[in-house]
């Protein structure tokens, strides 16, 4: 099972590559970061057994983790992306 | 016939031998302040995790920084990710990926008391964290020869904005990048290098024979650190090196 | 066979000293190689407190400069540095550790009927970390300081000023590293080493207010971390991300500061909202009032904490749609605080109430925190903001809750814990005359900084003589200064003085709840000579009072 995450992820990023040599437009970044993060998910839950794990307090600690960054991004953000709306 | 007394010291000493067995059945890996193995196996979990919760937002930092930047000067940021090595960073990128299987071999070793497989994975693992540094190196070295390192001997001249041919990017800007393209990989790196020292200690822990299935704590919290310095790089790369390259 | 029963006068041998966690051991490396948490929260008692005058002395300089409205007793670079190294060492080498390093280490593993915290190495660990720290700080500032503010905003950090930044930076990023690692031990300990029986819902309050604060030191300190790293890279290596000369923000310095600045400050609040639940309840035997409320209210001021900072850049630039979403926010964070408040207070109504030492400076804080808390909101609202921001109005104000506020609680608990910690009983009498000159020092210093910056003295200026009129309310405020001084300068005499006169405590003198009271004073080594199992609520406070003779013993058995 471990080879078939491993495969994905190599897939993964030769995916990431070749999208990135196509002009899909303002999609690009996304697309990047949307590989990116199922590739991360695919190690966090299965290298790092998270998906397997008997606890749900490794579950939460990850999302906890995984919150208070989007609360930097998010709410830093509300700076950035109404500074020239006045 | 063994009379009562006898019978009773026998069957207090068979007790007391097996309480004996009992005891010497005790990890001695087992440190005092815990009650049980799983206790402190679940302690140095969370432990782990926790400390990776810290790193993401560490991190995290840089990534705020580099949001808002690239968000300001695309174009610039554009101009300057197309001149760093794509086929250097995907390479690294496959290079850590191998690493995180070889890490999962590892514990799968250690869980199942296969320990040759276990020194295998171990040094399979750190050889590519070498190999993932010495691309670095080369990478670097590659800025360094073409004056992208931020200082007093950056230049960033005549860089055409990819898709707008005759336009070109703002050096100054351009170096915004190099800033944090140097510090995220470079602290990306760092953590590498720790990882590396973490992975040498777990090899001699190995080579010794420490590690059995009931106890091999350390390969499995050893492993949760190297996946999430996988992880950061997974991504740092279309971050850093992918912005606008379909131009 | 009975004989003829002669007394026999057998002359009773003097007590002897049970063996105990402080004479367990003597020597230098005894302690300085200890993993015992309660000899490591020792020696971290004594660490703050060095910083602590430290930090106090910056301070009358400053108060004694401001004596005056010309600035005639330190340049204005020196004073820059005065302010500066007075926050500096006051924020990140005595508040932030205080209550966590000192009474959480001693008391968290008690409090859950642990031997020890998951981790005591790291224990160890910590407190070296912040010595280096601390150790770098000073070299810092006996070579030349820094003039930054303890705020050291970009780009008068990277680009302008030539003062030891970088070494400052590290210092702190190094004493960072401690806070962290001292979060990271008391979440795992909370999670994996409480007692049988001891449910989430029978915690002492103390510890869900140092739950949370492990969450705060953990998940803010590693962005001001690396954004010290930041600052040493653009200082050192020029790699300039904040620097305006190349497309840089400087206000991307202050969102990255205040991410974690702000939530500092609930890391120095939090622990002392935790002591005053324990003191409240004690001296007014009573359960808390809302034990549930009060248990959430600290994990939503914990998470509502880290959605404000920007509040600390409403007249910096931001964009005002920003300023209007966190002032709203500022607004929000406020009611879990209110909540802790408004139980206090029904816990104490028809309680029982002694008013001893560690429940005057309960009294004190209630008030205090509650003025300063309230002046917070002021600050919240964008309109008042922007006249007093920068101002003495906003020094007032962080003064009465870190001062007012979180050092309250902090001798409060010092006092409540002394005879646990030492096996001693600190004079009654003194504590209490202390307590009041703490009080009425305290206010007479800082009451007037909230007049003061409202008729618009700003803060960080050695020279008002363009306000002459300000002389009088700041020769008030140093005036207090020196009688807060004296009250802060009893504990540390009586204490040390109880070290050795005072008279040797029970094992639990305030007949207080809670499991770190039914072990020896001072306990041994490993805490409790059983595992202590849990079958009580907590605050059971009836219970403890109640006249039944037959009642079963809740305290578990410990060697006589």
């Amino acid at each position: 099972m471990y080879f078939a995450v491993f495969t994905a992820l190599l897939v993964g990023t030769a995916l990431t590559v070749f999208a990135a040599t196509l002009d899909l437009g303002s999609l690009n970044a996304p697309v990047a970061l949307g590989i990116a993060t199922v590739k991360a998910t695919l190690v966090a839950l299965f290298f790092m057994h998270v998906w397997h794990a008997s606890e749900k307090l490794t579950k939460l600690v990850v999302v906890a983790a995984l919150f208070f960054l989007m609360l930097l991004l998010g709410l830093t953000m509300t700076d950035y992306a109404t500074r020239l709306w006045s | 016939m063994q009379d009562s007394a006898s019978v009773s010291a026998s069957a207090t000493t068979a007790v007391h031998d097996h309480h004996g067995d009992a005891h010497a059945a005790h990890n001695p890996a087992l440190l005092h302040h815990f009650a049980e193995p799983e206790q402190q196996r679940d302690a140095a979990s969370l432990g782990m995790w926790v400390f990776l919760a810290t790193e993401v937002m560490f991190f995290g930092g840089l990534f705020c920084a580099y949001l808002v930047y690239r968000r300001w000067y695309f174009s610039d940021f554009a101009a300057a990710s197309k001149s760093i090595n794509m086929w250097l960073g995907a390479t690294n990128t496959a290079v850590l990926i191998c690493s995180s299987l070889t890490v999962v071999l590892a514990v799968w070793a250690a869980q199942t008391a296969r320990r040759t497989l276990l020194i295998i994975s171990l040094v399979l693992t750190m050889l590519l964290g070498v190999a993932f540094l010495a691309i670095k190196g080369v990478e670097y070295k590659e800025k360094f020869d073409e004056h992208h390192v931020p200082g007093a001997s950056f230049s960033f001249d005549h860089e055409e904005i990819p898709g707008h041919p005759g336009e070109y990017a703002n050096p100054k800007h351009a170096q915004m990048f190099f800033s944090l393209y140097f510090v995220m990989t470079g602290l990306h790196a760092l953590h590498m290098i720790i990882g590396l020292g973490i992975f040498a200690w777990l090899l001699t822990m190995s080579w010794k024979g420490r590690f059995t299935p009931e106890w091999h704590t350390p390969v499995e919290i050893g492993g949760l650190y190297w996946h999430f310095v996988d992880i950061v790089w997974i991504y740092l790369f279309p971050l850093l090196y992918l912005i606008d390259r379909h131009k | 066979m009975s004989m003829s029963a002669i007394p026999l006068q057998i002359p009773t041998p003097p007590p002897v000293e049970r063996e105990n966690y402080l004479n367990k051991e003597y020597g230098v490396w005894s302690w300085l190689l200890t993993t015992d948490h309660k000899r490591i929260a020792l020696l971290y008692l004594i660490s703050i407190t060095f910083f602590f005058f430290i930090g106090g002395f910056f301070a009358l300089l400053i108060r004694l400069e401001l004596l005056t409205p010309a600035g005639d007793l330190v340049q204005a670079d020196t004073y820059n540095k005065l302010f500066t190294m007075h926050g500096m060492v006051m924020v990140f080498f005595f508040l932030i550790p205080s209550i966590p390093a000192v009474l959480g280490n001693f008391l968290v593993p008690l409090m859950i009927g642990a031997k020890d915290l998951a981790f005591p190495k790291i224990n160890l660990l910590s407190w070296y970390l912040y010595i280096i720290g601390g150790v770098m700080m000073m070299h810092c500032m006996l070579t030349g300081g820094v003039d930054t503010g303890w705020t050291f905003y970009a780009p008068f950090s990277t680009s302008f000023t030539n003062t030891k930044i970088v070494e400052a930076g590290l210092a702190i990023f190094v004493a960072g590293f401690s806070s962290i690692l001292t979060g990271l031990n008391f979440v795992v300990t909370i999670h994996r080493m409480r007692a049988p029986g001891m449910t989430w819902s029978r915690l002492p309050l103390f510890i869900w207010a140092h739950y949370a604060t492990s969450i705060i030191q953990l998940l803010g300190t590693p962005v001001v971390a690396v954004t010290i790293v930041l600052v040493a890279a653009e200082r050192a290596l020029h790699l300039g991300i904040f620097d305006p000369k190349l497309g840089g923000d400087p206000l991307l310095f202050q969102h990255l500061f205040w991410f974690y600045s702000h939530p500092a400050v609930y890391i120095m609040i939090l622990p002392s909202m935790g002591v005053i639940t324990e003191i409240i309840a004690c001296f007014s035997r009573k359960r808390i009032f809302g034990y549930h409320f009060v248990a959430f209210s600290s994990i939503a001021i914990a998470v509502f904490g880290f959605l404000v900072w920007a509040h600390h850049m409403f007249v910096a630039g931001i964009s005002v749609y920003s300023a209007l979403v966190f002032s709203f926010l500022s607004y929000a964070v406020a009611l879990p605080s209110a909540i802790k408040v408004f139980n206090w207070t029904a816990t104490l109504y028809k309680g029982s109430i002694r008013y001893d030492a560690p429940m005057l400076y309960a009294f004190g804080f209630l008030g205090l925190f509650t003025i300063g808390g309230l002046t917070g909101l002021f600050l919240s609202a964008l309109g008042i903001d922007v006249h007093v921001t920068d101002t003495y109005f906003v020094v007032a104000h962080f003064h009465y809750i870190m001062v007012g506020g979180a050092v309250m609680g902090y001798l409060g608990g010092m006092h409540f814990w002394w005879p646990k910690i030492s096996g001693r009983l600190y004079p009654e009498g003194w504590a209490r005359l202390a307590a009041l000159i703490v009080f009425i020092g305290f206010n007479l210093t800082f009451f007037p900084q909230f007049l003061l910056g409202y008729m618009g003295m700003p803060r960080r200026y050695y020279d008002y003589s363009h306000m002459p009129e300000f002389q009088i309310l700041n020769v008030f405020s140093t005036a207090g200064s020196t009688v807060l001084g004296v009250g802060y300068l009893l504990p540390m005499v009586y204490f040390l003085w109880s070290m050795r006169y005072g008279r040797p405590a029970p094992d639990n003198p305030w007949k207080a709840a809670g499991l770190e009271w039914q072990t020896t004073s001072p306990p041994t080594t490993f805490n409790f000579d059983e595992e202590p199992v849990v079958t009580w609520e907590a605050y059971n406070y009836e219970e403890i009072d109640a006249p039944h003779q037959d009642a079963p013993s809740k305290e578990v058995p410990v060697a006589r």
